[in-house]
């Protein structure tokens, strides 16, 4: 963690036009899986009028000072950033303050994230839902983006409308996650497919996420899923992004083969071998 | 999926909801990308067909003007089966309405003149 890379930092801008669909909690999990993989890794909440991300991580009663603080000079960007108190590698940096919504532009953003970056192999930051000024501020310093979506009609035609406004600003590579996917649902077409939307929208996918019960518990704790690495399905799909993002060649995960519960499973047996329903 | 649905889909009369919405993402998507409305497009539509009637007779009823989208690459698709060519004076009669009854040379080439220039 000391050595010093010439490498430029990554920095990734996550963001989806929809709220609602998994941003903040990628995030979240992605932060903690590059840090366990040994990157610096500095998580940017860039909704300072909603931040959530301290939540997810467990930091809320941590944050004193934000980005703001640190333009304006009264507080030395250490003393800003939150390190994560299991995962030293990651820390936090929340934008700004809620009761300031106005003082963030687009050259402000450019300017803390060049100050992060020299101390990090990746900047995550997490974007605002929507394509206007939060958007923009968001997107300022961003070199490269992934954009999640769920297989639903909304979040891919939000999802689309996003993607194009990254094509005119040059962000590339632009790569996307699928979240919430319902094998079963999937299976019986009941749903948009993979490959529906990878078509629809274009764009190489990085990563596949069942729906899984277990973000909602992690979220109620505030201890990312792949911070304890439980095995369950998203955190290993949340694990296997981060993977893919430092280069390694891992196969998408195919959801049919999701892990379940026994129960399920039988169920699913019992449904193959009698083809009854 | 209840079981009425499940019995529609059986008995062929109801595609499965996955693929009704990409149907309906596809075109949407395709409205959304090159900013037309379906009034704008309706619209364009009406005009292409006039165009092209001057030219070629054109079954108007299996005729469609419709945007695609392959790989966020959006197209204006016309598809207007052609029932014959229009005879040679009524083709005449169609390039003077759109201001071409000259033959194309002089004024063309006056026209280009100024976009030749080296600057």
């Amino acid at each position: 963690m000391d050595a010093v890379t010439s490498d430029p930092a990554r920095i990734i801008l996550i963001c989806s036009g929809k709220g609602g669909v998994g941003k903040t909690t990628l995030t979240a999990n992605l932060g903690i899986a590059l840090a366990r993989l040994g990157e610096r890794t500095v998580v940017l909440d860039a909704d300072f009028g909603l931040r959530n991300l301290d939540l997810l991580l467990g930091l809320e009663n941590r944050i004193v000072y934000t980005a703001q603080e640190v333009l304006a000079e009264t507080c030395r960007l250490e003393q800003a950033l939150v390190k994560h108190k299991q995962e030293p590698n990651l820390a936090l940096l929340p934008a700004g303050n809620p009761r300031m919504l106005e003082w963030l532009t687009p050259e402000d953003m450019q300017r803390i994230v060049a100050m992060v970056a020299e101390r990090a192999d990746f900047v995550l930051i997490d974007c605002p839902a929507g394509i206007e000024d939060g958007f923009k501020n968001a997107a300022a310093a961003a070199r490269e983006a992934i954009v999640i979506t769920t297989p639903e009609v909304s979040a891919v035609r939000d999802a689309d409308r996003v993607i194009g406004l990254l094509n005119t600003r040059g962000v590339a590579p632009v790569q996307l996650v699928l979240n919430r996917v319902r094998p079963k649902m999937m299976a019986s077409q009941e749903m948009l497919g993979v490959d529906d939307v990878t078509d629809i929208l274009a764009l190489p996918l990085v990563g596949l996420v069942v729906e899984d019960e277990q973000v909602i518990v992690s979220t109620n704790r505030g201890e990312p899923l792949t911070l304890n690495g439980n095995g369950s399905g998203a955190a290993l799909a949340y694990q296997n992004i981060a993977r893919r993002l430092r280069g390694e060649e891992i196969p998408l995960e195919d959801p049919s083969k999701a892990r379940r519960g026994l129960r399920a499973r039988l169920m699913n047996k019992i449904r193959k071998t009698t083809g009854l329903f | 999926m209840t079981l009425f649905d499940f019995i529609q889909r059986l008995l062929g009369r109801q595609k499965p909801s996955g693929t009704m919405a990409k149907e309906r993402l596809q075109l949407v998507l395709a409205h959304d990308r090159s900013d037309l409305n379906p009034e704008l497009l309706e619209q364009m539509r009406r005009e292409i067909l006039e165009v092209v009637q001057r030219y070629v007779e054109i079954d108007i009823e299996e005729g469609d003007v419709s945007l695609e989208t392959e790989d966020r690459v959006t197209a204006l698709v016309a598809n207007l089966p052609i029932k014959r060519a229009r005879p040679l004076p009524a083709l005449v009669a169609a390039a003077a309405a759109v201001g071409m009854a000259q033959p194309p040379d002089a004024d063309a080439s006056e026209e280009l003149a100024p976009t030749d220039d080296p600057d």
